[in-house]
């Protein structure tokens, strides 16, 4: 049977970025039915080792090494910072969609819904929001892919932001929804990070559609993908929620 | 010349025959030969995530380990506590046994180059298995310092933040990548040598499983 050519189209660099995002095709109905059957699917894809048993003990070191890792994690250590010369403003683009499938959001309608263990539940807009006090931090992205770029961050300390709505601090998660239906849960030590941030701004620019607008949580000591984009609501809560990610799979804390 | 190398330390005759390894090298081994094989098939399968940009090629899929990327990942952060933890106990029995004093050293480079040519030759003698030639202590000690710079590679790239200063040291977290693929690299090329090596001698073998 002879081959269909796409013009334009490299086979490989397709298949390649295929196979990254899918497990192989004789699991990729776990993928569908993922959220449903919860965090522990789709880890083997090996078919000598008996997968649910392999799945079962892989899951339970991972919380193993949440453990650890927060026990690792220093709230007083500073990421890495790096000079202006240093940022590649052209960046990268990298979510479980396309590019131009990124939710498109109207600034004037855009609110973020604060709950949970907050005192003041509110809805905050975009101007309220931009009027918080900011700064900007160049630090390192390292995606969960092995890649890694120097980006330029601007926005409001979440650590500030958390006492001046009245947060529970002694809670154990802040949970993420975002626009996109992609959501994350960090743990509260993380959100207090002096350098965890509500970004409005990359490379001193109002941040891109691409890049998450209108606001993203720019987590320098988290992978990538622990840095959600196109936030709409925040909740400080007692109840891991999970993620996007972290439901397929991925380790849950994820620190860097 | 080889002779002579082979004679030293050599097990006078008696009935009982010397233990070679000690249980604790074999099992060590063994643990490590699994844990090895884990952390190779699961990191080509992070790697292939996003293959380094120096190299245009990845692994195929037959033969990673995982599937996907987060299972290739839980592979690797699971099987690294293994590698890890039997790594530390075979270093501190090997120095605090003597072990590593009396088989590893001294190492000269004049016996390497002899047994290196020797072993071109097909003439090294594996007379006694519980001497090392110089062409092997200088594989054995080369391949635990490459499994020091493996380990200390990899938590430069799991934790570049909090470990920041050990991942300066790679020279950052970029750099720790290539350190710890060519380490992969040396590894992958010293098991070829060592699994050839080990049928060309079988009786080598059966020292590291039964100890005789």
């Amino acid at each position: 049977m002879p081959r269909i050519r796409i013009p334009g189209v490299d086979e490989k660099l397709l298949v390649r970025d295929a196979a990254k995002l899918l497990p192989n095709p004789s699991r990729r109905l776990f993928l569908r039915s993922a959220a449903s059957l919860g965090a522990i699917t789709m880890l083997t894809g090996c078919d000598i080792i008996d997968g649910e048993t392999a799945e079962h003990a892989l899951a339970r070191i991972s919380r193993f090494n949440d453990r650890i890792q927060a026990l690792l994690f220093n709230p007083n250590k500073l990421a890495p910072t790096y000079p202006e010369s240093m940022v590649d403003r052209t960046f990268r683009f990298n979510g479980f969609y396309d590019e131009d499938e990124a939710p498109e959001i109207d600034p004037a309608s855009y609110k973020l819904e604060v709950g949970g263990l907050v005192k003041e539940k509110k809805s905050w807009t975009l101007p309220e929001l931009y009027a918080l006090p900011q700064e900007k931090q160049i630090t390192r992205h390292v995606c969960v892919e092995g890649w890694s770029l120097i980006g330029s961050w601007t926005g409001a300390r979440l650590s500030e932001f958390l006492q001046r709505v009245g947060a529970d601090t002694s809670a154990k998660y802040v949970w993420f929804q975002c626009a996109d239906t992609y959501s994350t849960t960090i743990d509260m030590p993380t959100a207090l990070h002096p350098q965890t941030q509500m970004t409005f701004k990359f490379a001193d620019e109002i941040l891109p559609r691409k890049f998450g607008f209108p606001m993203k949580i720019r987590i320098p000591t988290k992978l990538g993908f622990k840095n959600p984009k196109h936030v709409v609501a925040m909740n400080v809560t007692n109840k891991d929620l999970g993620g996007y990610w972290e439901d397929r799979g991925y380790n849950w804390f994820s620190g860097l | 010349m080889t002779a002579e190398a082979a004679t030293v330390g050599q097990n006078p005759a008696t009935k009982t025959p010397v233990t070679i390894h000690p249980i604790w090298v074999r099992v060590t081994h063994w643990i490590n030969a699994v844990a090895i094989l884990v952390m190779i098939g699961s990191g080509w399968q992070i790697y292939d995530a996003s293959p380094l940009p120096l190299f245009n090629f990845t692994f195929p899929t037959t033969i990673t380990l995982g599937g996907w990327l987060a299972a290739g990942i839980a592979w690797h952060l699971a099987a690294m506590w293994v590698f890890v933890i039997n790594g530390i106990v075979y270093v501190t029995l090997g120095l605090a046994t003597g072990r590593f004093r009396t088989k590893l050293f001294p190492i000269r480079p004049r016996e390497i180059a002899r047994d290196i040519f020797a072993a071109l030759r097909g003439r090294l003698a594996h007379d006694d298995l519980s001497s090392y030639n110089a062409v092997q202590k200088l594989l054995y000690l080369g391949v635990i310092c490459t499994g020091i710079v493996i380990v200390l590679s990899g938590m430069s790239i799991w934790k570049p933040v909090q470990f920041q200063e050990l991942a300066a040291l790679f020279g950052g977290y970029d750099t720790a990548r290539y350190v710890h693929f060519f380490a992969m690299w040396t590894f992958v090329g010293f098991l070829a040598v060592h699994i050839v090596l080990a049928l060309i001698v079988p009786r080598s073998l059966r020292a590291m499983i039964t100890g005789r």
